[in-house]
């Protein structure tokens, strides 16, 4: 037998030929195994998401076999590094090209917070600009705590609604950033 | 070394420019003097082209803010090297606040467009005559010269400083 574990099945009926979940469920599941990332890296968080990305620690056994760089194809912004307040606008546009259903990781200080650039011409968390799912701590975090953030935001795509994009909640958060 | 020394140049400058030269020190042995912005490009003129001293470089041009020194707040500073004697020179031109205005050097090297420009971003020197002197690092909508003093080089929109969080 090959040790190869495959994901467990949702929880959902079982009977002799048949299986019976919610669509919810098995697309969530279906999803959180193939996000696509777009690494948006500007400085030493993108270098450990190198490390991530290479065979030591290998974060396409989660599914993210294919990094996308391209937006348009992208469910998942990665953001990792110093986003000056020249780039923010590139950043938000970047954003605003991916399709629904998006998700955006702010990896280390810089990307969550500013880190320690207090200073005019940086972005005091990208949260300024676009909104945040998982924000991953550190200065740079190590590439365990980037897959920590991976799987949180897997966690995510799997438990949330298929409509919640849909919710007022949801647009009002858009709304607030200014997006549509 | 040097092939022309700090005393042999300020004779020749002197000996052209004459009672428009103040203030000269010469700090770590780089000769530096004050002029005023009427004879600045003159004299950057007269030492790029003077055969003999050939300052073709103008290494460095930024800018410096002293409110405390009234009638003397802005200062531009040039920094000029003469690749042929291995020599330098540092001249400085104050400003005063409220007429921030100074020739563009752009007329003698075009190299000096992207420093002024630099130098108009971070402390708001209007250089008269500069091509097209706008924003070149910050972003273009920023109302504010972030280099001078009365400015918070802090971001105020950062919240996580605030001593509620430490209990101060």
């Amino acid at each position: 037998m090959s040790d190869i574990q495959i994901v467990a099945a949702p929880p959902g009926v079982e009977g002799s030929g048949f299986f019976a979940t919610s669509l919810d469920k098995a697309i969530g599941l279906a999803r959180s195994h193939s996000l696509w990332p777009l690494p948006f890296a500007t400085s030493c968080c993108g270098i450990e998401f190198m490390a991530t990305m290479g065979s030591h620690y290998d974060l396409s056994r989660f599914g993210a076999e294919r990094l996308s760089f391209s937006p348009r194809q992208a469910d998942l912004l990665m953001v990792m590094g110093t986003i000056s307040k020249k780039m923010a606008p590139v950043l938000r546009q970047v954003y605003l090209q991916m399709a629904e259903p998006r998700w955006v990781m702010a990896v280390g200080a810089c990307a969550s917070s500013g880190g320690i650039f207090d200073t005019y011409s940086v972005l005091q968390g990208i949260d300024e600009v676009i909104p945040v799912d998982v924000y991953v701590p550190g200065c740079p975090p190590r590439p365990e705590g980037i897959i920590d953030g991976f799987i949180n935001i897997q966690k995510l795509v799997q438990t949330e609604s298929l409509r919640r994009r849909d919710s007022p909640e949801y647009q009002k958060l858009l709304s607030s950033y200014g997006i549509q | 070394m040097a092939k022309i020394t700090n005393e042999e140049l300020l004779q020749k400058v002197t000996a052209q420019f004459g009672d428009k030269i103040t203030d000269v020190v010469e700090p770590y042995g780089l000769l530096t003097f004050e002029t005023a912005r009427e004879s600045i490009i003159d004299m950057l003129r007269w030492l790029k082209n003077d055969p003999q001293l050939q300052f073709i470089y103008l290494t460095d041009l930024t800018g410096i803010h002293y409110p405390e020194i009234a009638g003397k707040e802005i200062g531009v500073i040039y920094h000029l090297h003469s690749l042929v004697n291995n020599t330098r020179i540092r001249i400085k031109v104050f400003l005063t606040e409220g007429d921030i205005n100074i020739p563009s050097a752009t007329e003698l090297w075009n190299g000096a467009n992207w420093m002024e420009r630099e130098t108009y971003d971070f402390f708001g020197v209007n250089f008269v005559g500069h091509p097209d002197l706008r924003r070149i690092l910050n972003v273009d909508d920023m109302t504010v010269f972030p280099m001078r003093r009365e400015f918070p080089l802090e971001d105020p929109n950062r919240v996580d400083k605030q001593d509620y969080y430490f209990g101060r």
